[in-house]
């Protein structure tokens, strides 16, 4: 017997929650930023499992899809980061507050 | 009868040339034109009476529509004449005592610098008039009604840049529309019952005074409520208290408004309401009641009195109180007989009481007048006329007039006639007593005038004296600044003088009839003319007259001369001698019983107090307070809310799984169950 | 759940999945931002090792060749550059109540998921919509076609993505060019050496 769906599930499951966490949690941009990462890796496991559960390729071309955009998305993400980094040298998600009401 | 609305266009008519052309015409064309309006009118009226007089008796009820106003559906309302011997009557002696008066005002008003304006609010009040007394249904009436009671208003304050004129007519206009709520009431509840406000639809089928056909309950409401209006517009208890202080008018409105129509128009809507009035039994006793006991009150009050238009006008409000009782007593006839007989002899009073302000240059105060008869003759005599006409000697007009009350009031309500009757009966007496102190003091005894301050020099101290309103005791100031000079004397200044020919006729027509004037409704046979005219509008279904037999009839009627007489005495010889007679005058007379004080803390006190309360507990309070704190409301939300934007970004995202976890939450819910 | 598993492929299994969450826990706790991008680069691995236990080979090549390869050779990039290296009070929370709040909502958010996961029906037996996963045939070969033919307009338009991501990276790291109306003569000639 194969490893059953549900074991997968919950490591994704688990592996999710901890990303969330992180992003709540750590102050650094970067950081948070590698959290947002995991999140998407407990993603991409979910698809996986039920393209192999439910005998669909349709799960993987989207895991594919999502691998790519994530590249895209650190790619300016982290141009960003840059960009701020250039300001204000040692910057922290919380020394962006100017929006408080 | 085309001529009937003659009498109603040619006043209004006058009134808008005045008010274009009226300063361009000056004097005294304005007030030529003016009088020759009302005489106009006053021959269009004798033209429609006898018109129908030609027609028999049954066929004298004609209604004319001139335009229909409120055609709305539901409400039909007229622009229409009733001309019917009730409203003939009032019509004639008001355009005739009116067009008496304006002639007399040509003369009395001689260089003021506003006489194109008096003449116009002469006119206009004509119009107003006839309209309440020609009207068919009770809005055009109430459109005659609110008119006199602006012009009233107009004419009280006309000297506006006095201190004094100015409030009594504030007072006027305000306790006339504390009577005129009253009246809407009553026509509200007449419409809501009746469904219309012509008289047509609402007296014409209870004139035959089946039983029942009205229901008790709303009579009473009805009739009550317009005698509200009625108390307000003629001056009874406790709506008086603004004639007293019209007086600050010129003479010719006291007499014409206040002596001889706008105040009996309370008593042609009684009498107009007879119908009704048939179906509210307490309603004709409170009238009664009222009547007489206003009657006894300002008879009292005239009695203390010093300015000789003060006491004319609490002689007209007891004479009024009179009237009402008339009508109260069931006897509408009477009533109304004794407002045409006082129509005369009151105008005639009033206007005597003018020449002799006017001549002895605006001086108003009895104690310092005297001895006028070698200076005034004509005003003497037809003053002399009034004075014996309005104290019920035989066999003057006040005489038949005011026994006819007399007698229907014992007759009427049972023992409370009786009750009544001696109220009445002291009141003449009392009549007696103060005319001939009047009398006494002004055209007898020795010339005080004489020692009197020169007018001038009172002149200076006299005009803003005292405060303003609601005061009737305060020491009788010259009527200053009425006239700016004198210059239309030929003897030395100081001496009074005889009033010119324009003031003169007026008084002697008027006195004239005084004199014969209860010649229209003799008590014998046929003699009762007036009843006879006016029975169509009272028939006996509605208004019985109330039975006294007439060997008791002739008792009361001596009884009071004799009382009368002793009244008569009473009032002269004393003030002969001498004007100081303290225990005559009593303060609480002179100062009315202090009713105008009470009013006035009544409204200083308790009154204010419910301003107070309404103005800032309620209105800042609840209702501003109700929507400043919707505002407040609302800026404390966003204060509160305000909170949640930290501006920390992991803030946000603490949110966001605070949503996802929610979200997650409420679907496992719903999987599971 | 606790199936009879074959041995070897449990053993994979457990082992695949301590690594991500060991990797994931020191990602979360790592004051240092540096070890923070290892452990990353540990599940990075671990994920990809659990893709070939489930038969989607290319996608593990892929996994491990992007994400760890080249994205997180970007992250360790950035870190060197703008020397972010400097350590994180990580025992710290200046937000009130944020940690406490955070570890109720995650303990939330996997008891619900596991409660979902128990519950619903996963297989609902309807045919596939992109064409069978399990069977002969290449994975490689069978992802190909999926992707395009039937997933056609997806990849082009990713492409372009991309292709936007890399222009937009290279905008926002620009240094800000000044217009030449704002600089001198000599500042003009100097930038244009």
């Amino acid at each position: 017997m194969t490893v059953p769906a549900d074991w997968y599930l919950i490591v994704a499951g688990l592996l999710f929650t901890i990303g969330a966490v992180g992003v709540l949690i750590r102050r650094n941009v970067l950081v948070m930023f590698m959290c947002v990462e995991l999140m998407l890796n407990a993603v991409n496991l979910t698809f996986i499992t039920f393209a192999r559960n439910l005998n669909d390729v349709g799960g993987q071309s989207v895991v594919f899809f999502v691998l790519v955009v994530a590249a895209a998305e650190v790619v300016v993400g982290l141009g960003i980061i840059v960009a701020i980094y250039r300001r204000r040298v040692g910057a922290t998600a919380d020394d962006l507050h100017m929006l408080k009401g | 009868m085309n001529a009937a609305y003659v009498i109603l266009a040619l006043p209004l008519a006058g009134f808008l040339v005045l008010l274009v052309l009226g300063r361009k015409m000056g004097e005294p064309v304005a007030g030529r034109f003016a009088t020759a309006v009302a005489v106009v009118s006053f021959a269009a009226a004798v033209d429609t009476f006898f018109t129908l007089l030609g027609r028999s008796g049954d066929n004298r009820t004609v209604v004319q529509s001139i335009f229909a106003w409120v055609p709305v559906a539901g409400l039909h309302v007229d622009f229409a004449l009733q001309l019917d011997p009730l409203s003939v009557t009032m019509a004639l002696f008001i355009t005739g005592v009116g067009s008496l008066i304006h002639l007399y005002s040509i003369g009395y008003m001689h260089r003021d610098p506003h006489y194109p304006r008096f003449f116009l609010l002469l006119n206009l009040f004509l119009f107003s008039m006839l309209c309440l007394v020609l009207a068919d249904n009770f809005l055009f009436m109430f459109l005659g009604w609110e008119g006199v009671g602006f012009c009233s208003y107009q004419l009280v304050s006309f000297w506006f840049e006095r201190e004094r004129p100015p409030a009594a007519g504030k007072k006027a206009f305000v306790t006339n529309r504390v009577g005129d709520f009253g009246f809407m009431i009553a026509v509200f509840l007449v419409f809501d019952h009746f469904g219309s406000l012509n008289y047509r639809d609402v007296l014409v089928p209870l004139m035959k005074g089946t039983p029942g056909a009205l229901a008790t309950v709303t009579a009473t409401g009805i009739a009550l409520m317009f005698f509200v209006g009625a108390a307000g517009k003629s001056a009874q208890l406790p709506l008086y208290i603004w004639l007293p202080d019209a007086m600050e008018g010129p003479t010719p409105v006291s007499a014409l408004i206040h002596a001889a129509t706008m105040v009996t128009a309370g008593v042609y809507l009684m009498a107009r309401l007879a119908p009704i009035l048939h179906y509210a039994p307490d309603a004709l006793t409170v009238i009664a009641c009222v009547g007489a006991l206003t009657a006894l009150y300002a008879a009292t009050i005239a009695c203390g009195q010093d300015d000789i238009k003060k006491v004319l006008a609490y002689s007209t409000i007891s004479q009024l109180g009179y009237m009402f009782l008339g009508i109260g007593a069931g006897a509408y006839t009477a009533g109304l007989f004794h407002m045409i007989t006082h129509a005369f002899f009151k105008a005639l009073l009033f206007l005597g009481a003018g020449s002799v302000i006017h001549g002895l240059h605006e001086q108003q105060d009895m104690k310092k007048m005297g001895g006028l008869r070698k200076w005034m003759p004509i005003t003497f005599s037809t003053f002399v006329i009034g004075w014996l006409a309005i104290s019920g000697i035989f066999p003057f007009a006040g005489f038949w007039s005011k026994d006819d009350i007399l007698a229907a009031a014992y007759g009427s309500h049972g023992q409370l006639g009786k009750v009544l009757w001696a109220v009445g009966f002291l009141t003449a007496g009392l009549t007696a007593y103060y005319m001939s102190r009047q009398v006494a003091l002004v055209f007898l005894g020795e010339a005080r005038w004489k020692e009197a301050e020169h007018p001038a020099e009172a002149e200076e101290g006299a005009g803003l004296q005292g405060k303003p309103e609601l005061t009737q005791h305060e020491p009788v100031a010259q009527s200053a600044g009425d006239h700016t000079q004198n210059g239309d004397h030929t003897e030395s200044p100081g001496e009074p003088h005889e009033a010119p020919w324009p003031m003169a006729v007026p008084l002697v027509v008027l006195g004239f009839a005084a004199a014969v004037g209860g010649v229209i409704n003799l008590p014998w046979g046929k003699w009762d003319l007036l009843t006879r005219w006016l029975e169509p509008v009272f028939p006996a279904a509605i208004a019985p007259e109330p039975h006294v037999a007439t060997a008791v009839k002739v008792t009361l009627a001596v009884l009071t001369v004799v009382l009368c007489l002793g009244g008569l005495a009473l009032g002269l010889l004393p003030w002969l001698r001498t004007i100081y007679h303290p225990k005559l005058e009593p303060a609480v007379l002179k100062n009315a019983w202090y009713f105008d004080e009470g009013v006035s803390a009544f409204v200083a006190g308790p009154g204010e107090e419910l301003a107070d309360f309404a103005a800032y507990r309620v209105d800042k309070g609840v209702i501003d307070g109700a929507v400043n704190g919707v505002a407040a409301l609302t800026s404390l939300g966003g204060r509160a809310l305000r909170k949640l934007q930290t501006g920390y970004v992991r803030n946000y995202a603490l949110g966001l799984a605070g949503g996802a976890a929610a979200l997650l939450l409420y679907v496992a819910i719903r999987a599971g169950g | 759940m606790l199936v009879a598993v074959a041995v070897p492929d449990a053993v994979v299994f457990v082992v695949a999945a301590v690594a991500i969450i060991i990797g994931a826990i020191g990602v979360v706790v790592s004051r240092n931002p540096v070890h923070a991008a290892l452990n990353l680069v540990l599940t990075l691995f671990g994920i990809a090792v659990e893709f070939v236990n489930q038969q989607a080979d290319f996608l593990a090549a892929v996994q491990v060749i992007v994400y760890a390869g080249a994205i997180v050779i970007l992250f360790l990039f950035v870190i060197m550059l703008l020397g972010v290296d400097r350590e994180e009070n990580v025992a710290a929370e200046p937000l009130r109540g944020q940690r406490p709040t955070a570890l109720v909502l995650a303990a939330m958010v996997i008891v619900e998921l596991a409660v979902l996961a128990r519950i619903t029906d996963w297989v609902t037996g309807k045919p596939s919509t992109a064409g069978p996963l399990n069977g002969n045939g290449d994975n490689i070969a069978k992802l190909g076609q999926s992707i395009f033919t039937r997933y056609l307009f997806p990849f082009e338009i990713t492409s372009a993505l991309l292709v936007i991501a890399v222009i937009g990276a290279v905008v926002l790291a620009r240094r800000p060019q000044r217009v030449a109306s704002e600089m001198t003569l000599e500042e003009q000639e100097a930038s244009r050496a």
